[in-house]
């Protein structure tokens, strides 16, 4: 499993499942949604306006890039809202077929 | 009977501020976004993380351990509120939500240690993905062990860019260059300011001798020209101008940047709070006394969120700060600890110039930038768009360009595109920095979810 | 040495610029005065909504007039000021309101508009996102919405390449009548000289019609909106509540970058003298509790920002549009109490008709001035069931 972000330190912590784009993908207890997200794969979204993948930029809840989409077609910030098993992430727009609204 | 106080924020200045008030009696409201304290040079790492204080903050390992240790110690005197964002304030009280919880909390006097983030002059290609501010390529170390890709550039100017590279080299990250636009003659020539703290120069050159062993390229007196990558994979290299004129590519899959920090000051904006064109600093900035009073009966502002001059001067704001509310609330006077602070503060507020003048925000690549460079991230508005309005519609002032370009009015509020846009309609315009004014702010201060209206809310409202 | 032309318009937002505008292509002088900039205030901080429905009957023949020029906004300005003829539909809880929908509809059909009304399994089939407890919705296909930081700025600038005269930063303090027409001053000693003046000034046009001997009781208030992050683009109608409880009268329109405009219910505090007004927080989380009860779907969505200005109302919440009843040459046109948006072409196009030719066929004789002129007091508050878009 590779993505953007490489795990320098704390290795070896107990893992759990999570999905991104209905993949199964392994997340550590204690990531941060982003770094569960980013350490699988190179992008948490599209941009609404045309100019591509995005994958966040202060990480510390300041810049509002990293909102991501669940599956339930709720609204998460990843880089504040800690990784929970189970979690269930869509980062392609093109995949969000009856993702939201909810009727 | 006791005044309210609320403290809004948990990192140096606000836990210092909030210790100030414990030991005179008074049992302060602390409010913080985050899950645990500490803010962001000292954000704790999450539980069953196994660094030691000295591998996560190196130098500052004692001032963290400390800072931690005291915050701890007032838990059982104060009523801690995190995870918990401030989103609008009123005269007398704030407007708290935490999760889709919401509530008001009145105050008599509120202390704002809101802190700082990353300032950001844009270039070619900083929207791609990989691309990450400085701070962001700290936190995302310190506080979750990764590095935010295997080959990193960093990029900018300022000491954070050589302490984050230094850190990532530490760590056993990969650091492909430090590109700093800032030469080494600015910072000789800074030498006397930066001497009001010595222990910062020693410190430099330790971080300096962690890059040359680790044989990191470090260039100095850079111009950016892109971040070159593909919208589908993010960031590929980094290409830069060298001092010499010639052109340097560094390959990498990251790009930390980022230039000093600005305070964010939304909050001393929703209390109220008057603003002031600093001309040393070229931004807007809170005005607040020297010991933090702002304009505004009962509003305190302390730390980097008021005026960015480190975490050791946060400290001290934020102490002083709660001194100024025990005086002003009749409760206790100290003023020789409030003098020994404040002239502590000068040393600190003689540092950050020389800090501004040894890694100079790049003001002048704001013109320079090609009309076909995003300005505003989170709407995708490129600096063409920004001149457009400027041109076509005579929008020369920052909020009504923002109307007519959008530049800003997208999730982060302006927080990472308004000062360069601001340069950007400045040098079109050819109007000074300040005629350009600074945008309003409004709530909420960070996105509300519209899941905090309940049935209650329904009811109660008139 | 003063400056000259056949019109002085003194206030540059919606009404004025459009007046403006209309007055060049009937290609008479105009000097517009504007204290701001163009577009500043209420005219750039509503919601948007380009609607004729719900209108009092009187002011449709103008609000038709007005759709027209927003159809043709973007050749008649040579830009885009983002009207979407998305259609309006209004919806209500309560039954009476419903069969007030019918009426109105039998009503505004007289009046050149056309309106659907919808309950039931039909309603919720061609509006599947509502809310269980919408009893009925009333659809009006062609009205939709525009940006209105852009609109007043872009007839201004139209009004300009025209001909207009567009002195931005010139606040007016003075209009005396004197041989042959007017002399108006502005706070920095300029002179400007017409024959005729038109007072579009909003909030403050009431400094200039007590001047000129006509008080009238204009209230300052402040719309209470809010935007939430962009989202996909779903909600291609515009959709408010109708109804006579202040705080479920809300109403959003999604624009194509995907983020959706919110508004409605009681307004907030605004001041004429500072120019300031706010969003009140308590405000702001009842307003989202009706929205999320209108349309469900909402309540995952973020709001990024809240805004107000200074809007102004009349005690029975139609404007003042029409010729002074004191002074000949003089006309005013304000107060649109919350709703001079989508109305405003159709009130600049009227006015410069009638300041062209001296008449109009529209009937504006219950917008008149006169109407306040009886004593000082008691014009009974109507309680207006929709006091916005």
């Amino acid at each position: 499993m590779s993505g953007r972000f490489v795990r320098v330190a704390e290795k070896g912590r107990r893992t759990f499942a999570i999905h991104i784009d209905g993949q199964r993908a392994l997340a550590a207890e204690g990531d941060t949604l982003m770094v569960a997200l980013l350490t699988s794969q190179d992008a948490l979204r599209d941009s609404e306006f045309g100019d591509g993948r995005r994958a966040g930029f202060c990480v510390m809840g300041a810049c509002q890039d990293c909102w991501v989409w669940t599956a339930d077609g709720e609204r998460v910030r990843a880089c504040t809202t800690p990784a929970v098993e189970g979690m269930s992430i869509v980062t392609r727009l093109a995949d969000r077929e009856g993702l939201w609204p909810r009727l | 009977m006791a005044a309210t106080v609320i403290v809004i924020g948990a990192g140096p200045a606000g836990v210092r501020a909030a210790q100030a008030l414990v030991e005179a009696g008074l049992r302060p409201v602390v409010i913080d976004e985050g899950r645990r304290d500490g803010g962001q040079i000292y954000r704790r790492q999450p539980e069953g993380f196994t660094r030691t204080y000295e591998a996560l903050y190196g130098t500052e390992a004692e001032r963290a351990r400390s800072l931690h240790r005291d915050f701890d110690a007032l838990r059982a005197n104060i009523d801690y509120v995190p995870d918990t964002l401030v989103w609008n304030i009123e005269p007398n009280a704030v407007h708290v939500v935490s999760g889709t919880h919401h509530r008001k909390m009145v105050f008599d006097a509120l202390i704002i240690c809101s802190g700082a983030t990353d300032r950001l002059m844009p270039v070619p290609g900083w929207h791609h993905a990989g691309t990450y501010s400085l701070g962001g390529a700290q936190v995302a170390l310190k506080s979750q062990g990764c590095a935010i890709g295997s080959r990193v550039a960093m990029m900018g100017t300022g000491p954070l860019l050589y302490l984050v590279a230094a850190q990532y080299v530490k760590a056993g990250a990969t650091v492909s260059a430090v590109l700093d636009t800032s030469t080494f003659a600015q910072r000789v020539r800074a030498l006397p300011q930066l001497l009001a703290i010595p222990s910062t120069l020693t410190k430099g050159i330790a971080l300096m001798r962690v890059l040359k062993d680790a044989r990191v390229p470090v260039h100095r007196g850079v111009t950016p020209v892109a971040i070159e990558g593909t919208p589908e994979n993010g960031v590929q290299n980094v290409r830069v101008k060298q001092a010499n004129g010639a052109t340097l590519h560094v390959s990498c899959d990251a790009v930390a940047l980022g230039y000093h920090l600005r305070p964010e000051t939304q909050l001393a904006d929703l209390a109220g709070c008057e603003f002031r064109f600093d001309h040393a600093l070229q931004q807007w900035l809170p005005i607040a006394d020297e010991d933090g009073r702002s304009n505004v009966k009962g509003v305190y502002l302390a730390g980097d969120g008021a005026r960015v001059r480190g975490a050791d001067a946060a400290e001290r704001a934020g102490r002083l700060a709660a001194l100024a509310v025990l005086t002003d609330t009749g409760v206790t006077r100290n003023e020789d600890e409030a003098n020994r602070l404040r002239l502590q503060l000068q040393r600190f507020t003689r540092f950050a110039a020389g800090l501004r003048a040894a890694f100079p925000w790049p003001a002048q690549f704001a013109a320079a930038l090609p009309d076909d460079t995003i300005v505003c991230r989170c709407e995708a508005i490129t600096a063409g768009e920004l001149r457009r309005v400027v041109n076509e519609m005579g929008a020369k002032e920052a909020n009504r360009a923002k109307a007519f370009s959008r530049v800003g009015m997208g999730r982060c509020q302006g927080r990472f595109c308004a000062h360069a846009g601001a340069e950007v309609i400045a040098a079109e315009a050819r109007v000074p920095l300040e005629a350009v004014g600074r945008l309003r702010g409004q709530a909420p201060v960070k996105p509300l979810p519209m899941a905090i209206a309940t049935q209650a809310d329904m009811e109660t409202s008139e | 040495m003063s400056e000259r032309a056949d019109v002085i318009v003194i206030g540059g937002g919606i009404v004025g610029t459009t007046t403006a505008f209309f007055l060049r292509r009937r290609q008479r002088s105009v000097i517009l005065l504007e204290r701001g900039l163009t577009g500043q205030q209420a005219s750039g901080v509503n919601f948007g909504g380009v609607r004729r429905q719900g209108r009092a009957l009187q002011q449709l023949a103008m609000s038709n007039r007005a759709l027209e020029t927003w159809r043709r906004s973007r050749d008649l300005l040579g830009e885009d000021v983002e009207f979407m003829p998305s259609g309006h539909t209004r919806v209500c809880y309560h039954a009476h309101d419903a069969e007030y929908f019918h009426r109105y509809a039998a009503d505004a059909r007289d009046h050149g508009l056309d309106l659907e009304v919808l309950d039931g399994a039909a309603m919720f089939r061609r509006y599947p996102h509502l809310g269980r407890e919408v009893l009925a919705a009333s659809v009006s296909p062609f009205d939709g919405h525009a940006n209105p930081r852009l609109a007043a700025p872009a007839f201004g600038r139209a009004a300009s390449r025209l001909g207009a005269r567009v002195v931005e930063n010139t606040e007016v303090v003075r209009v005396d009548k004197e041989a042959g027409g007017f002399r108006v001053e502005s706070a920095t000693g300029g002179i400007y000289r017409a024959e005729q003046v038109l007072i579009c000034a909003g909030a403050w046009a009431n400094t200039l019609s007590t001047q000129a001997g006509e008080p009238v009781p204009l209230v300052a208030r402040g719309p209470q909106m809010a935007v939430t992050e962009p989202v996909p683009y779903v909600f291609s109608t515009s959709m408010g509540v109708y109804t006579s409880i202040k705080k479920e009268s809300v109403y959003y329109r999604q624009v194509a970058r995907g983020n959706i405009v919110l508004g409605g219910g009681p307004p907030g505090p605004a001041d004429p003298v500072t120019r300031r007004a706010s969003v009140l927080p308590e405000n702001t989380v009842a307003q989202l509790a009706q929205f999320v009860r209108m349309v469900p779907a909402m309540r995952p969505l973020q709001v990024i920002r809240v805004w107000s200005g200074v809007e102004s109302y009349l005690p029975d919440s139609e404007p003042i549009i029409g010729p002074s009843s004191k002074v000949d040459g003089l006309f005013y046109a304000f107060g649109f109490s919350g709703s001079g948006f989508q109305i405003g072409p159709g009130v600049g196009e009227t006015l410069a008709e009638l300041l062209d030719t001296g008449s109009t066929p529209i009937d504006l004789s219950s917008f008149s001035i006169r109407r306040f002129q009886r004593t000082s007091s008691t014009q009974a508050e109507s309680v207006t069931s929709e006091t916005s878009p």
